[in-house]
This record gives C-alpha cells, structure tokens and sequence, in this order.
C-alpha cells in the first residue's frame, strides 16, 4: 500500500500544534524540508527534540513554531552558537530541557524499546543531573550499586530523511547513522522524507541496509534534496558555507526575519528552494562516487 | 618571535602526548588536526573515533563538523549514537579522550554549559554534547586552550564534567574510569595534576615564563619542581600541519580561541 504524499501534506496532516517533535539526524540527514514546511504552515507551541538542535531548530525558532527545546549539545557544528535558541533561553523566552548526548540518546533508546527509562554508569559531574530533575539515581539490584536514569522520551511526531525508501515506508540510510531508528521506533507518528523513492526489490536486495520498517510509518514524501543545509551521504556534500553564514545570518533579527521570508516562506516547497539556490551551489556540492564493495546474499 | 602560531604550538604538543595504537574520540578543530599529525609522524596505528558513530576514520579533507561525511568514506566502521556512547565509550574501549570547555578549574573539572545562573544564563555555552560521558569513561583525558584568567577561574560556575571532582580521592571512590584530566595544554606551556589531582604548570614553551603563567590563572597557580622546556615545533611537524592537513590555515593561522 503506497503512502506517498507530498510533504505538504504530510506536515498537514501528522504534525500538530503543541506535538513533540523529533526531526532526527546527527549532523547528517537533517530533515531541513519539513522544518521549511512547518513554518510555512505556522505550527504552533512545539517541543523540538533533538541532540544537536542545529540550524533547523533555529529557523523553527526563529518563525516562531517553537514553546521548547529538549537537546544536549546547542551549537552550530564546527562554527559556534545557535545564535537564536540561545538568545531566546538567555531571554527567558523559550524554555529548555537538557542532557549529555548519551542522556539524551538514552532517552530515545529507551522509548523505542518500550523501556520505561534507561539506566547509565554515573560520570559524577553532578550539576547537570542537579539542574535536570528528569535525571535520578537507583539502586543496581544486583550490585548494591548506583545507576542514574533517565526517562524514555517519545515523541509524538518523529520526521527521518533516508537515502532511499520504497512507497510503504521501508527505508534505507547508510553513513552516519545517528538516531534515526530510535527516533522512528520512539514516535507515535512517522514522516519520512527520502532521496529516492524506490521499487521495493531495490529494499529486498539489501535487507541489512534497512533500519526502519513500513509498517512503522505513516507518510513517505519524495523530497530530493531534502537536507540542505545538512548533506545526503553519496548525494551531495553538507554546504558548510551556509553553516558560517547562518552565523551572521541569526546575529541580526532583521537578516534572520528575511532570510525567512526569502528562503522559507518565499518558495513553495523543497523543488523551488534547491532551483533558487543555483548552480553554483549545485556545483559545489556535487560529489564523486566512491561504492562499496557489493555483497552476496546468496540464492536460497 | 617565534615562526609559528599558537594554535599550530597547541596542535604539536597535543599530538606528541599521543601513542601508537591509542583509540582516541576525537573531536573538530585542533585535536582532529593533532590526531592526524600523530598519524603521520609517530603513531601511524593511531584509531580515530568520532562520537558522530564513526570508528577508524581516515578523513581525506580537514571536517569543519564532527559529522563531516569525510569521516564515514574509506572508515573501518560507523554505528549509531547510542551505540558509540555504550558500547565504545561506556564500555571502556576509549584511551583518550580530547575535551572542550568554556572554563577549567585546577581540579581540571569542565565548565561547557552556562556562564551565570543555570536558570537564568549570563551566557549559555552549546552544553554538555559528548563531554560528561568523555570525562567519565576515557581513559585518559586532555584539553587544549589559550592560557587565560577567564579560561581558568577559581570556581566554575557549572561543572558539565568531571576531572578530580575535589582531588584525586573523590574521583576515585566515584569509580570512574582511567586517570581523568591528565595534561592541559596552553599556549604557555603544559599543566598536569600532581598526586592531589592539582594542576600544577610543569612545563612550558620555549619563551614562556611561569610568572605569564601565574598571571593568566585564576587560582595560586604552582610550579612543579623540575619544570621542563617543550621542545619547539619541529619542521616536519609544521609541513605536515601547512601542507597536508590545514593548507587553507582555517584552524591554524591564528592564536588558539
């Protein structure tokens, strides 16, 4: 059964005001699209979830889809700050909740396997786990000892971009390959967006290579091009331009509220957005092949 | 003055406190460029690990993220976060880990969250990432960054990661992993704990004092009693770093920030 639909759509109809939201991807395969399309849409009163909030949750800030941020590192990678998420917290406009990575992973880990929460060894900074009171400390049945915790995060919405999907949602990521299977198993409604839209024996011929399955997503949205800014391993390069950019781009309201209406609310959709960009973009981020050595399954 | 600049003085001496055959979690900006160079001088069986989820990575181009997808082409393995925070550096299969921070104490406890309040920030730094678990689980620990009084105050206004935590017998009987904070590099010269877990300045560059030492630490700095002379950045170690690994000079032209 196809669950092709635009991503238009899909936003319509599977994100809602006030969701917790998880668009996933560790610097990889962030979902930039659907964060475009969001705002477009004016969703309101969203917790963004995400370990790295990166540039998408800044936008998504910035246009004003945003009541709070769960996250455990809130820099622009390689660069510096998250110019608006933290002028806001530091404002006291927007709240916050955050972890270590490995917290914050936890937390998904534990979600998608149905866990009530996740147990750690302790690092014994302590502050953090003063400041979060969402961090507890048990007691190791076994050992005597101590654990900390933490509790299964589970998104209402989870939003995956992957290299290639076929029309019911079986989808494939190779590269980094962060957290987005604990995302998709986590959330109670899926979105995925994907590169190619692909027959599903294209899938069957690599079984290994598929990290989310059909029968846990809802909408699957032909979007090429998807993560720009972020990158699409063996489809174009992360724009690490554009991240310095972003950098004088959030320092000044104005600048951010136009790149807004220019790049966000100025195009249709993700087709318009990648033709405007133009092909000195397309160039530069053009990349050369490099396959793997292909495996044998074998015919049984 | 000297031909070199304080990022590349940084990036040397960090490299030489690596070792063959160490697994090392890396992170962007100098210690990815230290890592590279131990690679091509005296540690060629050197393991870069990204906390990205990518093991063995041998970058063919300098990575302005640590999710660069440089890192994954030609690696010997990539894996998902949960799995490089469990079973690679909880588990105890880290032997270095290169940490960042905002502010350092002399306990070498690790301030990357806020400056101010917690809940009312002066200035909210990006926060933990990577680091409280890095702290905790490698085996042994180093920090590279200018030598400043802001960099090194008397007390941290939050600590996002452990060194001694108050001295070496409370990191202990908090039964971490491995020796903690063990060098901290500056631009001036090389700090290293003594037997409280105190960093105390035991070496320095060529041309620094321990007085701009003193002066640029917020706490009653001391000096070890043999303090040592780095030996300068040799030729070999500069070509490396000009020519092969930062040729456009992104994190090497200027002084350490």
């Amino acid at each position: 059964m196809s669950k092709v639909i635009p991503l238009s759509e899909a936003v319509r109809q599977f994100v809602r005001d006030g969701d917790l939201v998880y668009a996933a991807g560790f610097t990889h395969l962030i979902p930039f699209a659907a964060g475009h399309e969001i705002i477009r849409q004016g969703k309101r009163d969203l917790t963004l979830a995400r370990a790295t909030p990166d540039l998408i949750y800044d936008q998504m800030v910035a246009g004003g889809c945003a009541r709070k941020v769960i996250f455990s590192y809130m820099g622009n990678p390689g660069v510096g700050s998250l110019r608006i998420v933290r002028s806001e917290i530091e404002a006291g406009r927007l709240e916050w909740e955050e972890y270590s990575h490995f917290g914050m992973i936890s937390r998904l880990q534990a979600g998608a396997t149905g866990l009530p929460f996740m147990p750690m060894n302790p690092t014994a900074a302590g502050d953090l786990e003063k400041a979060n009171p969402n961090y507890r400390t048990v007691k190791d049945p076994y050992s005597g000892g101590e654990v900390v915790v933490v509790p299964a995060l589970k998104p209402e919405v989870a939003i995956v971009h992957v290299q290639r999907a076929d029309a019911d949602g079986n989808a494939q990521i190779w590269g980094i390959i962060g957290e987005q299977k604990e995302a998709a198993f986590a959330a109670d409604r899926v979105i995925l967006t994907a590169e190619e839209i692909v027959d599903e024996n294209v899938i069957r011929s690599d079984p290994n290579r598929t990290l989310i399955p059909g029968f846990i997503v809802d909408a699957v949205c032909h979007v090429p091009f998807c993560a720009h800014p972020s990158y699409t391993q063996g489809f174009y390069d992360r724009d690490n331009n554009f991240y310095l950019k972003w950098d004088e781009i959030s320092s000044n309201r104005e600048a951010t509220q136009s790149y807004l209406d220019e790049w966000v609310n100025g195009v249709k959709d993700r087709a318009e957005y990648w033709e405007k960009l133009g092909q000195e973009v397309h160039q530069r981020l053009k990349i050369e092949s490099r396959p793997s050595a292909t495996v044998d399954y074998g015919k049984y | 003055m000297a031909d070199y600049t304080s990022s590349e003085l940084l990036t040397i001496n960090a490299a030489r406190l690596l070792r063959d055959g160490d697994r090392v979690f890396v992170g962007v900006g100098l210690p990815n460029l230290a890592c590279n160079l131990a690679r091509r001088t005296h540690a060629p069986n050197l393991l870069m690990i990204y906390e990205a989820g990518v093991i063995g990575a041998q970058p063919a181009r300098l990575p302005l993220s640590i999710g660069d997808p440089t890192l994954v082409s030609g690696a010997l393995a990539v894996c998902s976060m949960y799995d490089i925070f469990a079973f690679y550096l909880q588990r105890g299969n880290v032997d270095v880990g290169f940490m960042g921070g905002a502010q350092i104490d002399r306990f070498g406890n690790i301030n990357a969250t806020v400056i101010g309040d917690y809940a009312h920030p002066k200035v909210r730094l990006p926060g933990s990432g990577g680091s409280m678990e890095i702290a905790a689980w490698a085996n042994r620990c180093y920090l590279l960054t200018p030598h400043s009084k802001r960099r090194f105050p008397e007390k941290l206004d939050f600590r996002t990661s452990a060194g001694f935590l108050s001295g070496r017998a409370e990191r202990q009987a908090a039964n971490l992993r491995g020796g903690g904070m063990l060098a901290v590099v500056t631009d001036l010269g090389i700090m290293e704990p003594d037997e409280m877990g105190e960093l105390v300045l035991t070496a320095l560059h060529p041309g620094a004092t321990a007085d701009q030492a003193r002066e640029n630490t917020g706490w009653e700095l001391k000096v070890a009693h043999v303090l040592h002379t780095t030996l300068p950045p040799g030729v070999e170690e500069l070509r490396i770093l000009r020519e092969d690994l930062d040729p456009q000079g992104i994190y090497l032209k200027g002084s350490a920030g």
